[in-house]
């Protein structure tokens, strides 16, 4: 076990002009040194991305995070690769608010794609200037140098010179050169291979850090005690009912905001179960078996249109065949399986935040806000937390976790109970589509126009729980997050206008699950393009390949055939009489219309008598350009096969008029390994293109497949996620 | 008023000062012992990731009160082997790369390494049921599996 206060110690010790890293361990942040005081976090500079010590370890200062995804070694190898250095020499810093440029929040698959692409550049920059300081050293040309292992050498005279020693602890006060020339990718090394991932030894053997894991001397434990309403206003708190509790420090309260501080953990928990509080009722919540009127009858603030193409009013109606239908996607929670924690410790004036969250640069800003700072007396520091995939509860941990510090001045660390964040970790809002479609006479689409009722805002911060219960500043408007996003098709349609109609609210605090948006529009938009494929009479994916014109889309979808051997013939349910009814359905997109290809083919069985669906195997084919590291990119495309799985057949988010009531693993479920499908996929490895995101695109398409793949198998047509076997039943009596 | 137990984990035993004797014991092997192995996860033990060894069973040590622990052995993920000298299910999780976020990778090393050491050559369907109560929310269950069999196999 690393000691952690040791470092802390030496984290105390450097002066107040330093700033100093936080050293936890090997793979997460190494050393406690102190860095230059001027340590630059800017974009623009090489300084901001790279540092080069004497001995020419190399630091990577990245503002993305690895929040489980494995980017922290992805990161790694292309910063080595673009600098000729040993992998092993490289070692990152993320996330931290006083040390790494803000590369925005960690989230939409922009890690590699925008993140890694900053961090390519400033390593070619470091590099080039590396090679120029050596030909002045060693009085050589360049064209004379070669770089290997961070070794400069010239050719003609062998003499070489380290980069630790042209560089070692000073800064390259150099901006970055978005035009220089980066590595001929046919000379990768180091990019493009399966390296395995740093952090998992320490994960298996319990060496790894958490924040969960995280310590400070002298830090409390606090824990919150929610109202039981979410909207209810606290009248009154009985101390007396806590006046037993040993080791209880504080009970904290501000507004609606109720916490208790003590100094172990376990009295902690007590004393928030144990503490007597009044609120007022509140019931402020709309009917959950009436979910879809509500969210049909919510006042519309304004109306995006994403595509418009033709003249789709006038068009429809002169098809030869026209279809309408209308699908849902239920409100589901992130399901973190660590509760979202946070330590934070006010000293001297200034608050020192450590947090998994996905933006601590967002974050700071957000506890500055809340507590009237100013930025530059905030600092955030990412550790590495239970993955969250999207924005879950770790900031609100954090507003947590800096009030009761505040209240009681010393550290204080707020870990969530299952409980918290079930019921208040933001949600992925409940989605509505209406779609409309024409065929011709001969079976191709003319006509498309789509309605998607979400709610307003973007991928904004979302209010911090604290702030909102203290009613201190925060954010006013609601950030469910890029949400827009594949309400547009890909599909060629000479007439096709997709509109969202934007809601003033959602019922509960929306934010972004993997996949936002994209995940419920392309869930419509593909099971709906194969209702007018059947309805055509046309094989699925012949259907989607007479309506695409682009071809990394075509030779992906031709890929997908040959893995999966599709039998390419019109989709007719099979088994009519079995009771195990078995068919495959097939999805694709081009996420957000723009970049990472996915095929998916899905094979599922269903049982007609209880409504059970298993879904025993899914087909992938990617396009996301580049690969950097190809079993990452796979780790990826699996776990996002299986969570969709789940939230496709499962998952839903129940609540009564005044408060969530899915508050634990037995009334929120999600798969467990006896349904857990096989996954086969195919990487389409394009070393020459840009590297496109890998972390949602292939999650996109999971619940179109499953659905088409059960009609495939039934004639049935589940339009609603998630297909519990009580819809399935229901589906199959109107069929 | 506080007292003192005594605790065997991972062959040593160590004196904890504790309030309430029904505490968990994964607060006394997170807080006393500064153990990161067992893992919060819901207090309810519904997902695992808390999962330790008692005297070789795999048990939630989320709802296993300190006073029903006595003088029996725990182990913990600690215990089983460190990144220098892995256990064979450990070294079996790196070579699979079996982890996206890792923090149900405690309770599936622990519940499989007791299922394990019960059971010989085991069926994917029985690895399947013996970690059904384990969740993973990252979708890592596939290379879960490949990390379980790959250890059945070394073991045989």
């Amino acid at each position: 076990m690393r000691d952690i206060a040791t470092t802390r110690r030496e984290f105390l010790r450097g002066t107040a002009a330093l700033v100093v890293s936080f050293s936890i361990d090997r793979h997460q942040t190494v050393r406690a040194q102190a860095e230059s005081p001027s340590k630059s976090v800017s974009t623009e500079q090489v300084d901001g991305f790279i540092g080069i010590d004497r001995k020419g370890e190399v630091t990577l200062y990245a503002g993305k995070v690895d929040l489980g995804t494995g980017v922290r070694t992805a990161l790694a190898q292309i910063a080595a690769e673009e600098l000729d250095v040993p992998f092993a020499a490289v070692t990152v810093i993320q996330g931290d608010t006083a040390l790494t440029p803000d590369q925005g929040v960690t989230s939409g698959s922009f890690s590699i794609q925008n993140g890694g692409s900053q961090i390519r550049l400033a390593a070619a920059t470091a590099r080039q200037a590396l090679v120029s300081m050596a030909a002045k050293k060693l009085k050589v040309e360049l064209g004379d140098l070669s770089v290997a292992d961070g070794e400069v050498t010239s050719k003609a005279t062998h003499r070489s010179v380290s980069y630790g020693a042209l560089i070692g602890g000073k800064n390259f006060s150099l901006k970055i050169d978005v035009a220089v020339a980066v590595k001929d990718p046919g000379q990768f090394k180091i990019v493009g291979r399966s390296i395995p991932r740093v952090d998992i030894p320490g994960k298996v053997t319990g060496e790894f850090t958490y924040m969960q894991d995280f310590r400070l001397p002298g830090m409390l434990h606090g824990r919150v005690v929610r109202p039981p309403a979410m909207g209810a206003t606290l009248q009154s708190v009985d101390e007396d009912s806590v006046k037993d509790i040993p080791r209880l420090i504080k009970v904290v309260r501000i507004g609606n905001f109720v916490g208790v501080v003590a100094e172990t953990e376990w009295s902690a928990i007590q004393a928030s179960r144990r503490l007597k509080v009044n609120w007022s009722s509140w019931d402020g919540l709309p009917d959950q078996s009436a979910l879809w009127e509500h969210v049909r009858g919510t006042k519309i603030v304004k109306e995006d249109v994403t595509s418009d193409v033709g003249q789709v009013t006038a068009a429809l109606p002169r098809g030869a065949t026209r279809l309408r239908a209308t699908y849902d996607f239920a409100i589901h929670t992130h399901g973190s399986i660590g509760p979202s924690c946070s330590v934070v410790e006010f000293k001297d004036g200034a608050l020192t935040c450590w947090s998994a969250s996905q933006g601590t640069h967002a974050l700071r800003k957000q506890l500055a806000a809340m507590l009237s700072m100013s930025e530059d007396q905030v600092r955030c520091i990412y550790i590495d937390g239970s993955g969250c995939y999207g924005r879950n509860g770790h900031e609100d941990a954090a507003g947590d976790a800096a009030l009761l510090s505040r209240a009681v001045g010393r550290p204080v660390r707020v870990q969530w109970m299952r409980e918290d964040e079930h019921g208040w970790d933001p949600k992925g809002p409940p989605t509505l589509i209406d779609l409309d479609a024409a065929l011709d006479a001969q079976g191709s689409l003319i006509a498309w126009s789509s309605a998607f009722f979400l709610p307003q805002g973007a991928a904004t911060p979302v209010a911090l729980v604290a702030a909102t219960l203290a009613n201190l500043p925060r954010e006013m408007n609601i950030g469910p997050g890029g949400i827009l996003n594949d309400t547009a098709i890909p599909y060629a349609v000479p007439n096709m206008r997709t509109v969202a109609r934007r809601l003033e609210t959602t019922p509960l605090r929306p934010a972004w699950i993997r996949a936002p948006g994209r995940m419920q529009n392309t869930f419509a938009n593909e099971s709906f393009l194969d209702e007018l494929s059947a309805a055509a009479g046309a094989d699925p994916l012949e259907f989607r390949l007479r309506h695409l014109k682009d071809a990394r889309g075509t030779e992906l979808l031709e890929r997908l055939a040959s893995i999966a051997a599709w039998e390419r013939a019109p989709a007719k349910p099979r088994d009519r009489n079995a009771r195990i009814a078995s068919g495959r359905g097939l999805a694709f997109v081009k996420y957000e219309v723009v970049r990472t290809y996915v095929g998916v083919v899905a094979d599922v069985e269903i049982d007609r008598v209880t409504g059970e669906i298993r879904v025993k195997r899914f087909f992938v084919v990617q396009d996301c350009g580049q690969i950097i590291n190809p079993d990452g990119v796979k780790n990826q495309i699996e776990g996002n096969i299986v969570q969709t799985v789940s939230r496709t057949l499962m998952e839903q988010v129940t609540f009564n008029r005044s408060r969530v009531t899915s508050l634990d693993w037995g009334s929120y479920r999600i798969i467990g390994f006896p349904e857990v499908p096989d996954v086969v996929i195919d990487l389409i490895d394009r070393p020459h293109e840009k590297p496109w995101g890998s972390g949602e695109p292939s999650a996109s398409v999971v619940p179109a497949a499953i659905s088409n793949a059960i009609f495939a198998a039934t004639g049935v047509r589940l339009r609603s996620v998630p297909f519990t076997p009580d819809k399935v039943k229901r589906a199959m009596v109107r069929t | 008023m506080p007292r003192s137990m005594a605790l065997h984990v991972n062959g040593q035993t160590a004196q904890i000062s504790v309030d309430d004797p029904n505490m968990p014991l994964l607060y006394a092997l997170r807080n006393d012992l500064g153990l990161h192995g067992p893992r919060f996860g819901c207090g309810l033990g519904q997902c695992g990731a808390c999962t330790v060894h008692i005297d070789g069973n795999a048990v939630r040590s989320c709802i296993t009160p300190l006073s029903s622990v006595g003088n029996r052995d725990v182990v913990t993920l600690e215990g089983l082997g460190t990144p220098e000298k892995p256990h064979p299910m450990q070294q079996a999780f790196i070579d699979e790369q079996a982890v996206q976020c890792g923090y149900c990778i405690n309770g599936m090393i622990m519940e499989a390494a007791a299922f394990l050491a019960k059971t010989r050559n085991p069926s994917e369907e029985q690895i399947r049921e013996a970690l059904a109560s384990n969740l993973c929310r990252c979708g890592t269950h596939l290379r879960i599996l490949r990390a379980v069999k790959r250890a059945a196999a070394a073991q045989t």
